[in-house]
């Protein structure tokens, strides 16, 4: 059995409440390398709750969230210490936040920004670093005569590709994506989407990507789940989904969408 | 006057307290250890903190020296001085050889410390990871989980910018393995002298309420990258007064014609190296 025959993440019964609202209730799903998935769903639905349950970066309040990390071991990120967890999520993950301002060091510059991960990966050479920042400045389409550029300096659309650049840098398995294209222009939504598509078939990335866009995970995603009122409505192929929505509140999100 | 301090000025729970934070500092090499900071006769940024670590240590015995930029003689190193002299009576000295107690502002003497002496540093912002990251909270996490591969990102700027590791003082090193630590605003030329030094060594930071301490014969690293390897400042010219080629040298402006002079920063090493300069000649 190789490797892409076992789930890399498998996701049981998580749970989240603030107060007495249950803002994520039971959830479970697994992905496979290789897979992209969307969540999708409107505002309040629960799907940043989902993603920030996932990483950890809020405690969830029960379940468990299996990985399966490059040595074959599942390992229960919900049960982790914090230091494996950070570990982790410098080497195995990456997180794209919706807003390259929260991904970014705004005053360190892109050089810095890219390197930052290897760094903190123990890569001690800066030669070598300059040269793996100067090859993804290259991947992600930023002009390398940028590199020592301040982001702070940079487009909408070039802060979020340097952001997937500094998450990519260390070849993560696993990559969470909270609205990349949320707040960019339509032209550079479509540039972004391209890239995003090369690399995720480049890297042989898994990638769960939260939207709200239909068309974003149409052009992205294998599979997609339907999120409502913090629970997970409707499942499957996302061809199927958009094509075929079961559930009345998926077909409500599916005929919503304006035709060009 | 003196019947109305007590020794060293601080009460004695103070004194206590502090020394607590001391021990936990010198348990913890690196390790910044929070303390109730006092308000102190003299404002912050004047080394409230290394005054009351030194009144902490200090004992009847103890022969002080207080030194700023490695002068005895500038305003903020005399005032300290007779500020103990006056409260503690404690003996004081110029020479490092003789000193128990050194408190210090932005230097390492040049002559070697011995065992036994107790080295006190006035510390501005004990915080290595400041730059990087403004949340306390967060930079406390990191120094608990060695999470420090944000630390070379400020000297990877540095090359990037200017082809080199520029940061010139308060040079980021890591303590015993472990903790990142800023050794305060010494020149980088004082670091390879925290390494291993015989003497024990304590940080105070009076507005950050914070203590820290290198305990004696400890390793130091300054931090640096393989192919840019840490390296310490070096003069084209030897000190202008005593002829020294190894100490650090200040760069005095002498008239309004350009003229300058570069000597010794350390007083005492270059009196020192002057007297036995004249005793040769003498010869």
């Amino acid at each position: 059995m190789s490797a892409h025959d076992l789930p890399l993440l498998e996701v049981r019964d998580l749970a989240k409440s603030y107060g007495g609202l249950q803002a994520l209730k039971p959830t479970e799903f697994d992905l496979w390398p290789g897979e992209v998935l969307a969540i999708v769903g409107e505002s309040g639905s629960g799907k940043t709750t989902l993603l920030s349950c996932l990483t950890g970066h809020v405690p969830a309040d029960g379940g468990s969230v299996r990985f399966r990390s490059s040595e074959g071991a599942a390992v229960d990120l919900l049960q982790m210490a914090e230091a494996e967890r950070r570990l982790l999520a410098r080497t195995e993950f990456g997180f794209v936040h919706q807003n390259p301002r929260d991904g970014l060091r705004l005053n360190i510059s892109a050089g810095g920004n890219i390197g930052e991960r290897l760094m903190a990966a123990g890569w001690r050479h800066f030669g070598r670093i300059r040269a793996e920042a100067l090859a993804w400045l290259d991947r992600v389409e930023i002009d390398r005569s940028r590199i020592d550029d301040l982001p702070r300096g940079f487009s909408g659309g070039m802060q979020q590709r340097l952001q997937i650049a500094r998450n990519l840098v260390t070849r993560p398995r696993l990559v969470l994506m909270d609205e990349p294209t949320g707040g960019l222009d339509v032209s550079v939504q479509a540039r972004l989407l391209d890239l995003l598509r090369r690399l995720v078939a480049e890297l042989d990335l898994a990638v769960v990507i939260v939207t709200h866009d239909l068309a974003v995970a149409r052009l992205l995603s294998h599979r997609m789940l339907v999120m409502r009122r913090g629970q997970v409505v409707e499942h499957g192929l996302t061809d199927r989904v958009l094509d075929d929505p079961q559930h009345p509140y998926s077909q409500l999100l599916v005929s919503s969408i304006l035709a060009a | 006057m003196s019947g109305a301090y007590n020794f060293a000025y601080l009460d004695e729970q103070t004194k206590r307290m502090l020394r607590r934070a001391i021990l936990k500092a010198v348990a913890i090499p690196g390790y910044q250890v929070p303390f109730a900071s006092r308000d102190m006769p003299l404002p912050y940024g004047w080394g409230t903190g290394g005054i009351q670590v030194t009144a902490a240590v200090l004992g009847q015995d103890d022969v002080l020296k207080v030194i700023d930029q490695g002068a005895d003689d500038t305003a903020n190193a005399v005032s300290i001085r007779a500020f103990f002299a006056k409260t503690a009576r404690v003996a004081t000295t110029e020479r490092t050889a003789e000193a128990t107690v050194i408190q210090t502002r932005h230097r390492i003497p040049e002559r070697r410390l011995h065992a036994g002496q107790i080295l006190v540093y006035q510390v501005p912002i004990p915080e290595p990871l400041r730059f990087l990251e403004p949340r306390e909270r967060e930079t406390r996490r990191m120094h608990g989980l060695a999470d420090y591969g944000a630390m070379h990102v400020k000297l990877y700027e540095d090359v990037a910018r200017m082809g080199r590791i520029t940061t010139s003082f308060a040079y980021p090193v890591k303590v015993a393995g472990r903790y990142v630590m800023d050794p305060s605003p010494i020149p980088k030329f004082d670091n390879p002298k925290l390494h291993d030094c015989p003497a024990l060594q304590l940080f105070g930071a009076g507005r950050e309420k914070r203590v820290y301490a290198i305990p004696p014969h400890t390793t130091v690293e300054s931090l640096d990258f393989e192919d840019h390897p840490f390296e310490v400042q070096r003069w084209d010219r030897p000190c202008g007064l005593c002829g020294s080629t190894e100490s650090y040298l200040d760069e005095v402006v002498t008239d309004d014609r350009g003229g300058r002079l570069f000597c010794c920063s350390d007083t005492d090493f270059c009196r020192e190296r002057r007297d036995s300069n004249r005793m040769d000649e003498g010869r």
